[in-house]
């Protein structure tokens, strides 16, 4: 057990160092430069840029110094958790993020929370309902609400419970009414998605004898379906919300600038508006590792939900 | 909709009239005659007798499917009287789990609505609410599953599975009283340690003690009705024969009667009281067990019972004595490392090595050419990885394979690829062994072209296979899943038999049929030994099978041959003891007269 969680963070810290590489090689490639940005970000619109002060805020940024350099520098850094300054504002880029992850991590938590509890709801129900064009009428509900996106879908919701109704808050964040209409937009593709997987699992655990045993005990289709499927067909829906918590964070983009949050959302959005290399790595650092201890922590659970299922580091 | 039927008509099945009571409530302990019993129907279908445990009259299933709808059962009427065993037997198909399910209330999604009457001694079951129904499944009626490892929720643990029926219909208070109970459930159900069991998953345990913690499921409830569909026919002889003995045992302490639903007419005449026989959906002949089996009247059951291999049967031919060697195996030897074995699974036969299994442990026999070895054993013994060694499909650990003077276990691979065309397989699994995208033709053809057969004489010769296995020339066009499960398994022998070769390793190959299929199965596997000379090594968990096919027999156990020889000598006179435990659960000897309930 330790040994495969140890093997499992080696593989997660290669996965890292890759995301981080690349990262770093595809920055280096677009086009625009952050110096150019950064000067005419001053200096208004239109401006020209002063070739002697470009290359000073260069060379003080360590731009101007060879490639592998930078990218040595840059590997220390992240080893070190040490990002940097943001080329944006000069401020600290861990004091940044600090800044923008609390909105982001309540955003998120609540729209996964939303997500696991509708899709569980929903496919249950589904599979417990007595006629089969009902059912089906349920799936075709599901797969939109699977393919819309969520910018469209905040769009909505902010013109029907904002603006007409005026049940929640539009914008902004603070009260938990604010997290409402966000945290819904983002939730809803995954709920969609959530609700197929497990509906179609369900559906084949159902059919599977034990069912039919816990049924001659004089157990009622929702105990069958809830004590005995359910647990049996949690496996490929707990990969799939394994992979939507990596996914969150680019939902949250989308969102936060919809509903016009703060957070890691609208923080990545600026950073690679104004080519902010340092903030950009480190978000990308953030959600790599992230997304390595989510899934870690998915694998370590699947033995408690099935004990024949055996870790192996292979 | 079309309404079209399950299949064509064989013999006359009779119609029972409503009301009619075909299986009585005679007492078996007299050995009533035909007319006896008949008059003892009329007794019993009169206002005046007791209510009858279970009644079905006449009583009709029918399953919407995409083809149209089937009716599964059309008109069937039995009784079960109370504290007896009556046998349901019918081939697959016949609509005896249908009706097992229909008293349970239990008919898949799809079922129309059931029509007729299921009484629970007296009661009206039909059209009661699942609500209602819902208290007399577990309590009133137990119901025992053919799959036991399936039908235990692999993610609870046993204890757990058995305490939900305390639960469900509140028989025990508090949480130390339950698992008192199921400790108690578990050891009247015959497992050694109910204490660690309880806390174990099903994966932990084998086939037989699994189907030990369902009958526990069954029974937790004290019902008075047992539904058993197929409870020991996923398992070994032996440990078959010890469920059915200990499920005979707790019927017979707590008066419970007893529906065994079984394909398998020896277990019907050995364990039930009453038989009756189910064909197209109807019961077309009831009666105690002994007169059904010992003088079947309705042709069906005549076919039936002809149809079931049996040990005293003519045996297989024998091998003409001067034919020289075609196989000689040598101190075959394979070992898979492997996780420790889960402790406490003793009824599973693994050798528990330290991390490693010896599948096949010095295994030596000699085939003459058109010789057929048969390979006995239980789950676990080692005959599949045998086959899969003599078919070259895994590699020995140690040992020789000499197939007319080459030693397979070392011939480099190019060669190895050129002798296969010798030494061809027929697997258990029809369905799973052909490619469901393959018509007939392809799935024949395929070793033809692996081996540069060119389009049109492959074409020609897989006529002629599919003459040779007596199919039908349109068979050829057709898919896997538009074929029966015999004429499938005719499609793996004509596919094994394309490059003509001179052994063909047949594992299990009729344990998924009907026996009636399963008979002309097996004369045509004999017909061809003599038409083509070929090899056979015939594995089977069935000894009245090995019997009909083979001359000589090998038995294994833990991976070694314990006994080998003769199959008439070995059969007539077991010298290992495990032979003769295994000779001795095959059910079935001759049907003695209903035994004493008392």
């Amino acid at each position: 057990m330790t040994r495969y969680v140890l093997v499992r963070l080696g593989n997660g810290l290669f996965v890292l160092w890759a995301a981080l590489t690349v990262s770093f090689m595809v920055l280096h490639l677009v086009p625009g430069d952050a110096v150019t940005v950064m000067l005419r970000g001053r200096g208004g619109e239109g401006s020209s840029v002063d070739p002697a002060a470009a290359d000073a805020l260069r060379a003080q940024l360590g731009l101007d110094r060879p490639l592998y350099a930078q990218y040595l520098d840059f590997v220390w850094g992240a080893v070190r958790l040490d990002f940097g300054t943001s080329f944006a504002t000069g401020d600290e880029v861990s004091a940044v993020l600090g800044r923008s992850l609390p909105p982001t991590l309540e955003l998120a938590a609540a729209a996964l929370l939303l997500t696991l509890v509708a899709g569980v709801a929903a496919a249950v129900t589904a599979s417990l309902l007595p006629s089969a064009p009902l059912r089906s009428a349920v799936w075709s509900v599901t797969v939109a609400g699977g393919a819309v996106p969520s910018f469209w879908t905040g769009i909505i919701l902010l013109q029907v419970f904002s603006f007409r109704l005026g049940w929640f808050p539009a914008f902004g964040e603070g009260d938990l009414s604010r997290l409402v209409l966000p945290a819904f937009a983002l939730a809803l593709p995954g709920i969609g998605t959530l609700t197929q997987v497990l509906g179609r699992s369900l559906r084949t655990a159902l059919a599977d004898p034990y069912v039919r045993t816990a049924r001659a005990k004089g157990a009622s289709r929702l105990r069958a379906t809830t004590v005995h499927a359910l647990r049996n067909a949690a496996i490929p829906a707990m990969t799939l919300f394994g992979m939507m918590v990596g996914g969150i964070v680019a939902g949250a983009v989308i969102t936060e600038t919809v509903f016009s949050r703060p957070g890691l959302g609208t923080l990545t959005a600026k950073a690679i508006d104004t080519h902010d290399f340092p903030v950009i790595r480190a978000l990308v650092f953030l959600v790599g590792a992230l997304y390595v201890l989510i899934n870690l922590a998915v694998d370590l659970v699947y033995p408690k939900v099935d004990p024949r299922i055996v870790l192996r580091s292979a | 909709m079309t309404d079209t039927t399950a299949g064509p008509t064989t013999g006359a099945p009779t119609h029972p009239a409503p009301g009619s009571t075909p299986c009585t409530t005679s007492d078996a302990t007299s050995a009533p005659t035909p007319d006896s019993a008949a008059d003892a129907a009329t007794a019993a279908a009169g206002p005046e007798g007791p209510d009858p445990l279970l009644a079905l009259t006449d009583l009709q299933v029918s399953y919407a499917t995409r083809r149209g709808v089937v009716h599964a059962v059309r008109g069937a009427s039995l009784t079960v009287p109370a504290g007896r065993t009556v046998a349901l037997v019918g081939e697959s198909g016949s609509g005896k789990s249908s009706a097992g399910l229909a008293v349970l209330g239990l008919l898949p999604d799809g079922t129309g609505p059931v029509r007729g009457s299921i009484r629970l001694a007296g009661r009206e079951l039909v059209g009661l609410p699942d609500r209602v129904l819902r208290g007399i499944r577990g309590r009133e009626i137990g119901f025992i599953p053919q799959d036991p490892r399936a039908s235990l929720n692999p993610v609870q643990r046993v204890g757990t599975q058995v305490a939900e029926v305390l639960r469900i219909h509140r028989l025990s208070r508090g949480r130390a009283e339950t698992e008192r109970r199921v400790r108690e459930l578990l050891g009247e159900a015959g497992l050694p340690d109910p204490g660690r069991t309880a806390e174990q998953f099903p994966h932990e345990l084998s086939g037989g003690m699994c189907q030990r913690v369902l009958i526990a499921i069954a029974l937790a409830g004290r019902p008075r009705l047992l539904i058993a569909d197929e409870p020991t026919s996923a398992l070994d002889v032996t440990v078959q024969r010890r469920i059915l003995d200990h499920l005979a045992e707790v019927t017979r302490q707590a008066g419970t009667g007893l529906l065994l639903i079984t394909h398998d007419l020896a277990v019907a005449a050995e364990r039930a009281d009453l038989v009756a026989v189910m064909s197209q959906g109807r019961i077309v002949e009831t009666g105690p067990s002994a007169d059904v089996i010992g003088a079947p009247r309705h042709p069906y059951t005549r076919e039936l019972v002809a149809a079931a291999p049996s040990l005293t049967a003519p045996p297989a031919a024998a091998t003409a004595p001067a034919a020289g060697p075609l196989l000689t195996v040598e101190n075959l030897r394979r070992v898979f490392r492997a996780r420790p074995a889960p402790a406490g699974r003793r009824e599973a036969a693994s050798p528990a090595g330290r991390g490693r299994i010896t599948a096949v442990d010095g295994v030596s026999f000699t085939l003459a050419r058109g010789g057929s070895l048969g390979i006995v054993g239980e789950s676990g013994s080692g005959k599949s990885t045998l086959a899969n060694l003599l078919l070259r499909l895994d590699r020995p650990d140690a040992g020789r394979i000499v197939l007319d003077g080459v030693d397979l276990a070392t011939v480099p691979p190019a060669r190895l690829r050129r002798l296969r065309r010798n030494i061809q397989p027929v697997f258990q699994d029809s369905y799973g062994s052909l490619d469901p995208a393959f018509t007939v033709a392809e799935a024949i053809a395929e070793p033809l072209r692996a081996f540069g057969v060119r389009k049109r004489a492959r074409a020609e010769r897989v006529a002629e296979l599919l003459d040779l296995v007596r199919l039908p020339a349109a068979t050829a066009g057709r898919r896997p899943a538009e074929l029966s499960g015999g004429q499938r398994q005719r499609v793996s022998i004509a596919r094994a038999l394309a490059l003509t070769p001179r052994l063909l390793v047949l594992d299990e190959p009729v344990s998924a049929l009907d026996v009636s299929v399963q008979a002309r199965i097996l004369t045509l596997l004999a017909e061809l030994r003599a038409e083509l000379g070929l090899g056979y090594v015939f594995i089977s968990h069935d000894l009245a099978v090995i019997r009909q096919v083979c001359d000589l027999v090998l038995v294994m156990r833990r991976g070694r041959a314990v006994e080998q020889g003769r199959v008439t000598e070995v059969f007539a006179r077991p010298q290992h003891p495990y032979t003769r435990e295994l000779l001795a659960a095959v059910p079935g000897r001759p049907p003695t007269p209903a035994r004493s309930l008392t």
